[in-house]
């Protein structure tokens, strides 16, 4: 079994937190797992992006073409992750954007974006993971949304049960409630 | 996970850890007494870490002023039969180096180990440099973890063989190996419990000024007597479990050579892609393990030497087949099989394996065109000075006072410094011309003065001032140069996470701790102009610059407001956009370049959720289409 996900987005966004979630619930059901990170000058509002890789391996690095989920919590993020894809990973994304105030070029329409990823590849799942997250209580709990979302994978190897206690053992229990919501209805957004 | 795991984790428990999380269940388990560092990424998290579990671990904490002081404060320690800690950045090295170079002579009497996290690809870093160089410069052994259980197992092994040789030991992780995380296994915690008051132990000094001043005299006994010890550890590193070997090969032509984050991507690219090479890990690096790596290769025809940044192994091997008159092939960076800069990854690996064996398949793909058309568009994201950061009114400011007083952008020389504000050299601030090192501003400062006729404007943090700006200011002063230092004090340290420093009433462990005036120590220092300004109001800062700019002698501007990252802070709320008195300037856009305000079709927006109402923006508005905010 090997299975391995590129979890990009924006410095803020609780990137980090989802993938050490995913990880820890690997370890729990017995798989081996290696994760990367990078902290620094990323998190003053700039690109992050973690790789996840479940199963017998020593990198902690995606190879380019080889992930088998792209999990990108912003648009244009979506883009700047495709390196690590082929046509048959799964692509799911936040449809909400972040609009970066040092460039001068203009941001494309997110239209645009699903348009031209879905001429490209067979599984691409736009969520609006933001609005989701208001609706589920807070915005801040995006990340479970989109963690929500991974769980409904068919070929994600881990338990959305074993999801939800790593989550647990992760977040304080005053936003359990609001989470295990967020989780839910990023779940029922792919399955449903 | 709870952080406080770290400290009563069971032998045989296993957690998800980063890399420098490993790295401190290292140090509880080697029952250390003294840490000490100065902030680096990528080793923060250690210290972060250790701030908040110190006195759960039994151990003395510190954040030193910089990282000569953490590394004499681990010195002392071992010296004084203690086993103790310190880590830093690459660069960190350098700053401790002086006294570094001395501890390999001096030795220890309680374990001593160093960690450096080595930043290829420059994530956070201004080079990329080797520490493994180091160990030769030092004759100091050397260990390379490549994930996180080697991390935690090399830390406490190193504290038993610098015990044994009497010898400080390095662990050197790089960016990829400190910021991993993986499932690691727990050992047993050595006893550290305090025998004294204090909630660390204590050690004693034992006098032997033979073993400890290195004058002349006793200096080269000391270098004797280290030589001695390289040799008989370089028994233990041909032995040592940390270099194992996997078998992949059948016909036993070709073989690889790795350590530390490369012996990953060398592994998995051997094991995906079903090659037919064995491959020598080598965790324990120096002493270089010659006898076993001549066991490896003396039957090969070819070798790859995989190694990130400089091609050290490669040079040893080299040297060993030069030696022993064997006919194998290197590979490596020397002959262009891999790249010279940055750090590797599994592509990077098998395109080098390739360009000798061509047998690997790679997989291409294609995107259509409005894809690659839309890749190519896509705005950059770089990381900026947060909303509400005191710096950008700095900034702001020192660019109008230099448009008021005449002067052109060449005119005014900005010399720059390690920190958040290094961010000052994009547009449209352009606020950073030169950069060297920690402190170097100060430096550069009196360097420009001399040089130029033109006006210099350094740059400098709190906590980067009192690592090292201190002593150029003094030379500054006394050798009369002449610019403008702005000393940038966000009580915090704040790039590497939000450290205390010196400047704050608080100590690595949280317990209170005397403040030390900035203001106080330019007086002291022999500084005439010494100003203490409050960054947001815009006003107060281009007067004060213009009045620096004028003056013949050093000047010291200190910005005195706490980083918007600091929690607990009281945050004002955001400005109020009142849009029929905009009238399209875009200033508050293009010349503030506040992330928060944006101009979304033709029209300008105000992100409130990232706002904190610092109210630079409303001074910049000159048409009153900005408010404070309710």
């Amino acid at each position: 079994m090997s299975y391995s996900i590129y979890i990009c987005g924006v410095g803020g966004q609780g990137i980090i937190k989802t993938s050490v979630i995913i990880g820890e619930a690997a370890m729990n059901q017995g798989l081996d797992v290696v994760m990367s990170e990078i902290h620094g000058m990323s998190q003053r509002g700039g690109s992050v992006s973690t790789e996840l890789k479940i199963g017998d391996y020593n990198s902690s690095i995606i190879p380019d073409t080889t992930a088998d989920m792209l999990l990108s919590f912003e648009p244009i993020e979506t883009i700047r992750g495709l390196h690590k894809v082929n046509k048959d990973s799964k692509i799911v994304y936040n449809t909400h954007p972040i609009i970066p105030s040092s460039s001068d070029t203009s941001y494309p329409s997110v239209d645009s974006i699903t348009n031209s990823l879905k001429e490209n590849f067979t599984h691409v799942l736009p969520i609006d993971a933001t609005e989701l997250a208001l609706q589920a209580g807070n915005v801040l709990s995006l990340n479970m949304v989109l963690l929500g979302a991974v769980t409904a994978d068919d070929k994600f190897p881990l338990s959305k049960d074993s999801v939800i206690e790593a989550m647990k053992n992760n977040l304080h229990e005053r936003f359990h409630d609001l989470n295990l919501k967020a989780i839910e209805s990023g779940y029922n957004s792919i399955k449903g | 996970m709870n952080l406080k795991e770290l400290v009563t984790g069971k032998s045989g428990e296993k957690q998800f850890l980063l890399g420098n999380e490993a790295a401190v269940r290292g140090v509880i388990e080697a029952g250390i007494s003294i840490a000490a560092t100065y902030p680096g990424t990528p080793s923060s998290e250690i210290g972060n870490i250790l701030s908040v579990l110190a006195k759960d671990a039994n151990i003395y904490f510190e954040f030193s002023t910089n990282e000569k002081v953490a590394m004499e404060v681990a010195a002392t320690a071992a010296a004084s039969g203690l086993r103790s800690f310190t880590f830093m950045k690459h660069v960190g090295m350098n700053v401790a180096s002086d006294s570094f170079m001395t501890t390999a002579y001096t030795g220890v009497n309680g374990g001593m180990v160093i960690l450096t996290a080595d930043d290829p690809s420059l994530f956070s870093s201004q080079n990329e440099q080797d520490t493994r160089n180091y160990a030769r410069l030092s004759n100091v052994p050397v260990l390379e973890p490549s994930n996180c259980q080697e991390v935690k197992d090399m830390v406490k092994y190193a504290f038993d063989l610098s015990e044994e040789y009497k010898l400080p030991v390095i662990v050197r992780t790089t960016t990829r190996v400190s910021h991993m995380r993986g499932v690691v296994e727990f050992g047993d915690v050595n006893d550290n419990s305090s025998n004294n008051d204090d909630h660390w132990m204590r050690g004693h000094f034992d006098k032997d000024p033979s073993k400890y001043v290195p004058v002349p005299a006793f200096a080269g006994k000391m270098h004797e007597r280290l030589c001695a010890k390289i040799s008989k550890i370089n028994d233990v590193t041909n032995k040592s479990d940390f270099n194992n070997s996997t078998s992949f090969s059948q016909n036993k032509k070709y073989g690889v050579i790795s350590s530390g984050s490369a012996y990953n991507y060398a592994y998995d690219v051997i094991k995906y892609n079903d090659l037919d090479m064995d491959i020598l890990k080598i965790g324990f690096s120096y002493p270089f393990p010659d006898k076993k790596v001549s066991e490896f290769i003396r039957d090969l025809d070819e070798v790859f030497i995989v190694e990130e940044v400089d091609p050290i192994m490669e040079k040893e091997v080299l040297a060993i087949i030069g030696r022993e008159n064997l006919d194998v092939t290197v590979h490596g960076k020397l002959d262009g099989t891999l790249p010279e800069c940055y750090e590797f990854n599994s592509d990077i690996v098998r395109d080098g394996f390739n360009k000798v064996l061509n047998f690997i398949n790679k997989q291409d793909i294609t995107f259509s065109d409005s894809l690659n058309k839309l890749s190519e568009e896509i705005p950059s994201r770089a990381p900026v000075l947060c909303a509400g950061c005191p710096h950008r009114a700095m900034y702001y400011g020192i660019n109008i006072a230099i448009e008021e007083l005449g002067l052109k952008p060449s005119d005014v020389v900005f010399a720059s410094d390690i920190g958040c504000y290094t961010l000052g050299i994009n547009p449209p601030y352009n606020a950073a011309d030169y950069l060297l090192s920690m402190g170097s501003s100060v430096g550069d400062g009196c360097g420009f003065s001399v040089s130029t006729d033109q006006k210099v404007a350094s740059f400098i943090g709190d906590s980067t001032f009192f690592h090292s700006g201190i002593s150029p200011l003094i030379n500054a002063v006394h050798n009369k140069h002449n610019f403008v230092l702005t000393v940038l004090d966000n009580r915090i340290t704040a790039m590497t996470g939000g450290q205390p420093n010196p400047g704050i009433p608080v100590d690595g462990m949280g317990d209170e701790a005397p403040e030390i005036s900035i203001r106080k120590l330019a007086l002291a220092c022999g500084v005439d102009y010494v100003r203490v300004i409050n960054p947001f109001n815009l006003d107060q800062v281009v007067k004060t610059y213009k009045e620096a700019f004028e003056r013949d002698d050093t000047a010291v501007i200190i910005s005195k407001a706490p980083c918007t990252l600091i929690k607990g802070l009281t945050k004002k709320p955001p400005v109020k956009l009142v849009e029929s008195n905009c009238n399209h300037c875009d200033k508050c856009v293009s010349e503030l370049a506040c992330p928060a305000i944006s101009k979304v079709d033709g029209k300008i927006e105000i992100d409130t959720s990232m706002c904190d109402g610092c109210g630079v923006c409303i001074q910049v508005c000159k048409y009153g289409a900005l408010e404070v905010g309710k």
